[in-house]
């Protein structure tokens, strides 16, 4: 069997997997179902459970309680190197005593593999990230990309069920970066491989994968497709790293068949039909979802008048931070040449795109 | 070495005293033990002669084999008891991790001479464990017997090499090195062979041959226990007893030389370009496990055996000291003071002496090395390499080389008020001791001055403060820590260094500690008072690494502060 044609891909199950370290609880009620040939990425700040349930899902680390279905089987209680999950480490852990080739046939080796399959599916895998030429260097004579590219292919040789990738590309510069997330998409829909993508990144998990997961001290915060999960956060953290917010606290109340939102700092909007809100919480919207306009246009109908505290210069748009009353709303404008901005001190009139509004209670 | 100024007048001047220094007491004694050897004794031509005179005695011969044999063995002796010690502390949750920590440094406090005779008594054919083993089982072990006895002492002596260099490099290994095996199907034993070992292998060869290099060079253990027939005693006998124009001493001192080099260059060849250090922030260390009952009933066991072992040369001259006497007789037969009363009212002068000596040398040593570290690492001095590589050479030249060297550089200098040639002056067994603990104290400042960041000096000199004052105020207080390290090291090994002293002592009212326990030694009669002032070398060179081991992690921790403060 060729590594192109990996047999069928599996369905991953992860049903209510708790861990604690004494008091501290690091997973906690964790749920998920990750489709056959999914692209899948943890998400979250350091600390927040994503590799411990990586690692987990690989059979390092404490044991969790729950369990964990690869293709229908529990493996919680299968050793680590009875799995068959492949995974990428964060350093890469390339062992820097044997070469290239030995690093890759480790694998094959330990399956007990004839010699000549090994040989022939350890070049095939090193085609397959375009590193055939290297097989005698030694890991310390590679650049970290091409590190990067022989752990994939030392993992990928075995045809792992499921493969895990740990922050593969935080030891990277920039433009590798993009680089390296494309070949690694290119690869797995290649092979179809289910996979799982750790990252503290937003960027990198939503340009690769096809859903995402964001974990906050050790409970998912929310799971869905990457741009879903940016226009419709689920909570105030999500909305908060996935990106710039701006949140204004206040109530939500139904008048007259309007509901209406009053700020703590004496903000008053009317919200849009679709929006259901009330009681106590915030409102949520992105600053590219604000429209401004200097104060005394009179195109632009709003309430919401203020003055430009600061402006940043971000490249292909502007950012000001206006203050509201006692509140600072941050705005984003598309940059365009010989389009002067609005200068910092100018009162501003201020539209935020009602459908763009998000309601979070609390 | 980022600095662009040119270096001032005043650092020149230090840098060539530092160098001129080097130079008369290393490099030229050094250079005229080599140049002797390949000298016609009658003639001064250059010549082979003596190497080929050498080669063809058979004396030569066999001590030169000897030598060679008994390093060799002790490596593995010393293996042996690093291996499985090293092992349960890197793979396991072993509670007994901490006791082979810290009892495994234990003989390193104690030259190995020093436990010599006492291993003589527990150890030797009439001593208690054959006393013992004969009574039980009619049997007799020559653990002691000639060569036998020396590679015993050798290898408990400095086991501690292997095992701090293997458990070093174990600890060093990334976790995730093991766990991409084990998620690629490997486990247990194989896993081990394939993966750990390998990585480990650079730490443990290091440690290998710096065991193979000290017992190769040892004197004082040949000696005490009456062993003559190998290099270092050989070289030593002939230069005391024939003389200091008998070449063959010479001969030996190039052999040990070379020796020495070739097992330093092992060492840093194993070390260099394998930088299997491959810990990641976070996920250091190898994974360790719990034992199982009767696993922990095994490991307790062997531990525990190791250490008795390991510290019977401690106990042997405990008992020695307080001893009446002890002769065919598993422990002595009463039990006394008197050794020590002996000791105190009639040679409290090897006392005073050695506390003298290591302590001129060690303040001369961490003062040379704080001025070669400052020179080295943070100016642009031309050659300032040279002097590191000078300083740390000194670590190839045995403690017999560095003697002899003296004797027949220093013999013909006579000193001008005391009217006595300068290599029987006590000063200069001060600066043989100093040269040869130099390397310690270099590392040691060089390890703390990495620590200072560039940055505070250059904040110190933005505001106004000279090179001088900056090296001062700013420099030389955040080094203190590793500069007291670096005394304290060299102190204590300075205080118990014999195979340099034994050749430079010219009266007994000069005499250090360790030249004392020696000479006590030679007698029967002198053992008690030789084992109680051994006990008292035991006791300061402990209190000495006792502090140094304290200073070095205070260090550690107000550095891991200081690095938590930078990244808060």
């Amino acid at each position: 069997m060729s590594i192109n044609s990996v047999h069928e891909s599996v369905r991953l199950l992860i049903e209510d997997v708790h861990l604690s370290f004494g008091d501290t609880k690091i997973l906690e009620g964790v749920n998920l179902e990750i489709e056959p040939g999914e692209f899948f990425a943890f998400l979250g700040p350091s600390g927040s459970g994503k590799s411990t349930l990586l690692r987990a899902v690989a059979g390092f680390g404490p044991r969790p309680q729950g369990r964990i279905l690869i293709d229908g089987e529990d493996v919680l209680s299968i050793p680590a190197w009875k799995r068959n999950v492949g995974m990428v480490f964060q350093s890469y852990a390339l062992w820097p005593h044997m070469t290239v080739r030995k690093n890759v046939a480790f694998g094959l080796e330990e399956r007990k593999l004839p010699k000549d399959e090994i040989k022939q599916r350890v070049d095939q895998a090193l085609d397959l990230v375009g590193l055939g030429h290297l097989s005698d260097r030694r890991p310390s004579q590679l650049s970290g990309g091409q590190q990067q590219r022989i752990a994939l292919a030392r993992t990928v040789v075995v045809e792992p069920r499921v493969l895990l990738l740990d922050e593969p590309l935080s030891n990277l510069d920039a433009n590798l970066r993009v680089q390296m997330r494309r070949d690694i998409l290119d690869l797995q829909r290649k092979l179809k491989l289910t996979t799982i993508f750790v990252t503290h990144d937003q960027e990198e998990a939503n340009t690769v994968s096809d859903r995402m997961a964001v974990l906050d001290k050790g409970v998912i915060q929310q799971v869905g497709e990457p741009m879903r999960l940016y226009d419709q956060p689920a909570n105030l953290f999500v909305a908060e790293f996935l990106g710039t917010a701006n949140v204004v606290k206040g109530d939500a109340a139904t008048r007259e068949g309007h509901t209406w939102f009053t700020g703590d700092d004496g903000w008053h909007i009317r919200l849009p039909i679709t929006l259901r809100a009330g009681g106590a919480g915030a409102l949520v919207f992105r600053p590219q979802n604000v429209i401004i306009s200097a104060a005394d246009d009179e195109h632009l109908e709003s309430d919401l008048i203020g003055h430009i505290e600061y402006r940043e210069f971000l490249g292909s748009f502007l950012r000001y931070g206006v203050q509201i009353g006692s509140h600072r709303v941050l705005v984003d404008e598309h940059h365009r040449h010989g389009v002067s901005p609005f200068e910092k001190g100018q009162a501003v009139k201020l539209s935020v795109d009602a459908e763009s509004l998000v309601w979070i209670e609390q | 070495m980022t600095s662009t100024t040119k270096p001032g007048a005043g650092t020149l001047s230090i840098a060539l005293l530092l160098g001129l220094f080097l130079f008369v007491f290393l490099i030229i004694p050094v250079a005229k033990v080599i140049f002797v050897a390949f000298q016609d004794p009658g003639t001064g031509n250059f010549t082979l002669v003596n190497f080929v005179d050498f080669f063809k005695t058979p004396l030569f011969q066999e001590s030169f084999l000897n030598s060679l044999y008994v390093s060799s063995l002790s490596v593995v002796l010393a293996s042996l008891i690093a291996l499985p010690l090293a092992y349960f502390t890197s793979r396991f949750n072993f509670g007994g991790a901490v006791l082979i920590q810290t009892l495994g440094f234990v003989p390193l406090i104690m030259p190995p001479f020093v436990g010599a005779v006492s291993m003589q008594l527990l150890f030797g054919e009439n001593g208690s464990v054959n006393l013992l083993l004969d009574e039980w089982f009619g049997i007799n072990i020559p653990f002691m017997a000639g060569l036998n006895g020396v590679i015993l002492v050798e290898s408990i002596h400095y086991f501690p090499f292997i095992l701090i260099n293997l458990s070093a490099a174990l600890a060093n290994i990334d976790r995730a090195m093991e766990e991409s095996a084990q998620n690629l199907g490997s486990r247990g034993l194989r896993l081990f062979r394939k993966i750990v070992f390998p990585l480990a292998m650079p730490g443990y060869v290091a440690g290998a041959s710096l065991v193979f290099l000290k017992v190769f060079d040892d004197l004082g253990t040949p000696l005490l226990l009456n062993v003559n027939n190998m290099l270092a005693p050989q070289a030593y006998l002939r230069i005391s007893s024939i003389g200091i124009s008998d070449p063959m001493g010479y001969v030996i001192s190039v052999i040990l030389v070379v020796f020495s080099l070739f097992a330093l260059w092992t060492s840093f060849l194993a070390l260099k370009g394998r930088d299997y250090a491959t810990t990641q922030k976070g996920g250091g260390g190898l994974m360790k496990r719990d034992m199982r009952p009767w696993e922990k009933v095994g490991a307790y066991g062997l531990v525990v055996f190791i250490l008795l072992i390991v510290l019977s040369p401690h106990f042997g001259l405990l008992l020695l000291s307080f001893g009446t006497i002890w002769s065919y007789s598993v422990l002595p037969d009463a039990y006394t003071l008197d050794h020590y009363v002996e000791v105190l009212a009639n040679s409290s002068e090897f006392i005073t002496n050695t506390l003298l000596y290591a302590g001129l040398a060690a303040s001369a040593d961490v003062i040379f090395a704080t001025a070669i570290a400052y020179l080295v690492w943070r100016t642009n001095l031309w050659g300032r390499k040279m002097l590191d590589y000078t300083a740390t050479a000194s670590l190839a030249i045995p403690g017999v080389v560095l003697g002899i060297g003296y004797l027949r550089s220093f013999h013909s200098i006579e000193l001008p008020v005391l009217d006595k040639p300068l290599a029987s002056w006590w000063v200069i067994i001060v600066v043989a001791l100093m040269i040869r603990r130099l390397p310690y104290a270099l590392r040691a400042c060089v390890a703390a001055l990495q620590q200072v960041s560039l940055a505070l000096e250059e904040a110190a000199e933005n505001l106004g403060a000279s090179k001088y004052r900056t090296v001062t105020r700013i420099v030389v207080p955040l080094m203190s820590g590793g500069i007291l390290a670096g005394f304290v090291t060299s102190f204590a090994t300075a205080a118990v260094e014999l195979s340099a002293t034994i050749m430079l002592v010219s009266s007994e009212s000069d005499a250090p500690l360790s030249y004392g326990i020696y000479v006590f030694m030679q007698s029967a009669a002198g053992r008690g008072p030789g084992a109680a002032l051994g006990v008292i070398a035991v006791v300061i060179v402990g209190i000495g690494t006792y502090f140094s081991h304290r200073f070095i992690e205070k260090n550690k921790q107000d550095q891991a502060l200081a690095d938590a403060g930078v990244k808060i």
